[in-house]
């Protein structure tokens, strides 16, 4: 059994993962991740397809219930309550409570599209919190011109591109004032030209401070913005580190081979315009 | 070699012959056929008499069966179909295979039973089992006696006859009867709604009843809404069968009371088929404005919603 944290609360990390195990019908996705992050620091996991690190990332906020292992963040159990040595699971009002704390950003957005970009910036702490409505306008104003889309308020997801709706995604998820933000692969399912915008408005969140745990492909954005990066592979960290240590100068032979291939295929996404591969892949992703 | 073309020899304007269409032509042949016999028969048999069915249709029993039989039970089977049909839908994607097997046998059981059938049975047939209806504890009475308790632990109790031919019974039948159908729309429209959207909601601290009445029903009502229409068209039509239940507060009923009595019976069969017609005609327009309601986000904006986006600019 994992033994709570002794230290206190303001010297202990903002999210602490010990021994993580989570399995999907006897497929065993995640084989103990040990993982501390502090606060203010920005963590970018890194691994190739089936890693592990997306589900890891889910597990934090609860969007998968973890077989074993204890994930805490700001000092709460995640999902369970410790009587005594005793696990209670939490019921979903008290995880939905836990999950107020972070905020996360997916793969393919997820906005509402039936609501305005303001709507669903303004949705949850209206909802959720109970704020007042002008004081959350406000706010949300505020985000939007700070996500550069100050100037569409009134506009539905569906009449935005791909990297206008990820910025909005993520002013969505900062409105309710998080501790934690986590992005899913957030430029994955954008166009090329696209994926710059993005990972800006995370680069300027990441100078405000804020606790940033990424999952991404994108190795000049982990190299420049990363405190650390961490690579998983099958289930399990296999390295971690600066990352200018880790991707410049990787010692374990699964980071080696794999960023070997990451930037051979950067290699050949610049010069070459119109590839059908590079088309396929990015349907496949 | 090169080919230099004269302007004088290069194609121009396209003036082909079209594509003949004769399966057309023999379609449009027939339908005039049909029409035209349709006419002649209209102009020159004076047994359609129209001035007795427009008679007929502003009969006060008529109009009166309209609104209190035809259109208060459409309204209110449909109310009770669609809360009870939203419940059962959720009931059925729960984790709780209690709820989910209850709710299966619910639909399977409503969905085999004919409506005509179905009014008969609640209507008179409950009558036979039970002259009253006592609401209490479950073998409440068996229980009193077996402690010798002075009450039988009954709360309240009213006569079934009291309500068995009025129009609430045909409410009652046809509202069980729709919210076996409104269950599997609803289950179908929640289930269109992508997952991504329910994660989006419980990341952002919902509660999966927030998250359920916030996000994604309304986003189920898209495709909810054009079969809820249909039904609610074909519920107008199924009020006609109130008669199973002695129902007669009814329009069909008391249109054709007019019609036999007088041994005008086209008139009176008339009578019935232009209300219907009406009142569904109007339907069908209410139901292509909610349609553009809750399609918002997916192209055609509604009116209102642009004021207020205006608004909302304005307001910046």
């Amino acid at each position: 059994m994992a033994t709570a944290p002794s230290t206190p609360a303001d010297e202990m990390p903002l999210v602490r993962a010990v021994n993580v195990l989570k399995s999907f019908s006897g497929n065993q996705v995640l084989k103990g991740i040990d993982m501390d992050v502090h606060r203010g620091e920005v963590v970018c996991l890194l691994g190739p397809s089936g890693s592990g690190k997306t589900t890891f990332l889910r597990c934090i906020n609860q969007l998968e219930t973890i077989d074993g292992g204890r994930i805490w963040v700001d000092g709460d159990l995640m999902g369970y309550e410790d009587r005594a040595g005793t696990l209670y699971r939490l019921n979903n009002k008290r995880i939905a409570a836990q999950r107020r704390e972070i905020g996360m950003c997916f793969q393919r957005f997820n906005l509402f599209p039936h609501k305005t970009v303001l709507e669903n910036v303004m949705e949850a702490p209206i909802q959720v919190k109970g704020e007042k409505k002008d004081v959350v306008e406000k706010r949300a104003i505020d985000l939007l011109a700070k996500v550069g889309l100050a100037d569409k308020p009134s506009a539905y997801p569906g009449q935005l591109s791909g990297g206008q709706q990820q910025r909005v995604a993520i002013a969505r998820a900062l409105c309710m004032q998080p501790k934690l933000m986590l992005f899913d692969e957030p430029t994955s399912a954008l166009d090329p030209e696209l994926v710059g915008e993005v990972l800006t408005t995370m680069r300027e969140l990441a100078e405000t401070g804020m606790t940033m745990i990424v999952v991404t492909h994108e190795m000049a954005f982990a190299r420049d913005v990363a405190d650390r990066v961490v690579f998983m592979d099958g289930g399990v960290v296999v390295e971690q580190g600066h990352p200018k240590d880790v991707i410049n100068n990787p010692q374990h032979p699964r980071t080696q081979t794999f960023l070997r291939r990451m930037a051979a295929e950067d290699h050949t996404k610049i010069p070459d315009p119109a590839p059908m591969v590079d088309g396929t892949a990015t349907d496949i992703l | 070699m090169t080919v230099t073309t004269q302007s004088t020899d290069r194609p121009g304007v396209i003036h082909a012959r079209p594509v003949r269409h004769p399966g057309r032509w023999l379609g449009v042949a027939i339908i005039v056929i049909v029409v035209a016999m349709l006419i002649s028969s209209l102009v020159t048999n004076p047994l359609w008499d129209f001035g007795y069915t427009f008679q007929i249709m502003q009969q006060k029993s008529v109009i009166q069966g309209l609104w209190l039989g035809t259109l208060l039970g459409t309204v209110g089977s449909m109310i009770i179909g669609v809360v009870l049909g939203v419940i059962l839908a959720i009931m059925r994607l729960s984790d709780n295979p209690v709820l989910r097997g209850a709710a299966f046998v619910y639909i399977w059981f409503f969905r085999s039973m004919p409506r005509y059938v179905l009014l008969a049975v609640l209507a008179t047939g409950i009558g036979y089992l039970y002259n009253t209806l006592d609401v209490g504890v479950p073998f409440g009475q068996q229980l009193a006696g077996a402690v010798g308790l002075e009450s039988d632990l009954t709360f309240f109790t009213f006569r079934w006859d009291d309500f068995s031919s009025t129009v609430w019974i045909g409410i009652l039948a046809l509202g069980l009867s729709e919210a076996a159908y409104m269950a599997e729309i609803a289950r179908a429209g929640i289930l269109s709604v992508d997952k991504g959207q329910a994660e989006a909601a419980q990341a952002l601290g919902m509660s999966s009843g927030q998250a359920m009445r916030r996000i994604i029903l309304p986003q189920a009502m898209r495709v909810i809404v054009p079969p809820t229409g249909n039904e609610t068209i074909a519920m107008v039509k199924d009020t006609s069968l109130f008669i199973a239940a002695n129902i007669i507060t009814e329009l069909f009923y008391q249109t054709t009371l007019f019609g036999s009595r007088s041994f005008k019976i086209i008139p009176g069969l008339m009578a019935a088929t232009l209300w219907y017609l009406i009142v569904c005609s109007v339907l069908m327009v209410g139901q292509s404005y909610l349609e553009r309601y809750f399609g918002r986000g997916y192209g055609a904006v509604p009116k209102k919603t642009k004021v207020k986006i205006m608004k909302i600019e304005a307001d910046h």
